[in-house]
């Protein structure tokens, strides 16, 4: 393992972290909703009376948000190296993954830790560990 | 009122999200190569992201209703299921893929990128998958 020093961004990772605590401080106090991004969009997959706007306000919230960037700075760059099969199996595995084990980086991964839920702990330390495992297979092992 | 300050939300959600770097899938797959060149960065955005929003769960708690009136929300559920690990496993697979997780992959779609557009097609279609099948037999 070495340490890749020229792409290390501590700053803006530390900025980006705190904006993103932010926003889910926001959803709490506010509307009384976690923040967690794979619930939010699945429950707009079983539409309910009442329980259906605010998520998709969230949802636009979040695609507008490079529109919004780009008035103030170019945006940074976005490099995507896998193909289009791997891209439909991963995000396969991301939506039907994150159903089943109720959440994601957003809902486990920084609300379930901020809370120190077992659950969440437990998910976040499953999903890290295959996503670690996955890309050491993937870059290391595979030829 | 609820649905500005959802939007208002997502909007600095998204702006978290690309400033951390998370929109750049390439830098998450750096992430998560612990074994070759590491960018540790993306530690750093849950780093700080927790104990910010740590701060408005220590407040939610000491509170039965938001400040729009609605009821907190929070999960009710303790199990350690095979549900919670084999669903978290997978995600992570998929993660480890393709660099892209879920908030990531709709603030993409702002980039205007086919990649973004096709993951989320396939994301969604994961999430129906599941809906139909294990949450009706629930």
């Amino acid at each position: 393992m070495t340490l890749d020093w020229n792409s290390f961004t501590p700053t803006a990772s530390l900025a980006g972290g705190i904006l993103i605590g932010l926003a889910i401080a926001l959803l709490l106090l506010a509307s009384g909703r976690i923040a967690g991004v794979s619930g939010i969009v699945s429950g707009m997959l079983r539409p309910q009376r009442g329980n259906i706007l605010w998520r998709v306000a969230f949802v636009i919230g979040l695609i507008v948000a490079p529109a919004c960037y780009r008035l103030f700075a170019a945006l940074p760059e976005s490099r995507i190296d896998a193909g289009w099969p791997m891209l439909i199996l991963a995000g396969l595995l991301v939506g039907f993954g994150t159903r089943l084990g109720s959440g994601c980086t957003s809902g486990h991964g920084v609300c379930g830790l901020a809370r120190l839920s077992p659950r969440s702990i437990l998910a976040t330390l499953t999903f890290m560990s295959f996503g670690f495992a996955t890309v050491f297979v993937v870059r290391h092992l595979l030829p | 009122m609820n649905a500005i300050l959802s939007f208002t939300a997502g909007l600095t959600f998204g702006l978290g999200l690309i400033i951390a770097g998370m929109t750049n899938p390439a830098k998450v797959i750096s992430f998560l190569d612990i074994a070759g060149n590491w960018d540790p960065s993306l530690a750093l955005v849950m780093g700080s992201a927790i104990p910010v929003s740590a701060i408005a769960f220590y407040i939610a708690r000491k509170r039965e209703t938001a400040l729009l009136g609605q009821r907190i929300q929070l999960p009710d559920t303790h199990r350690l299921d095979w549900r919670l690990i084999l669903g978290s496993a997978l995600f992570g697979v998929g993660w480890g893929l393709a660099g892209i997780c879920p908030g990531p992959a709709l603030t993409l779609l702002g980039y205007g990128l086919w990649q973004g557009v096709l993951f989320v097609t396939a994301m969604l279609i994961g999430m129906t998958v599941y809906e139909i099948t294990l949450n009706k037999a629930r």
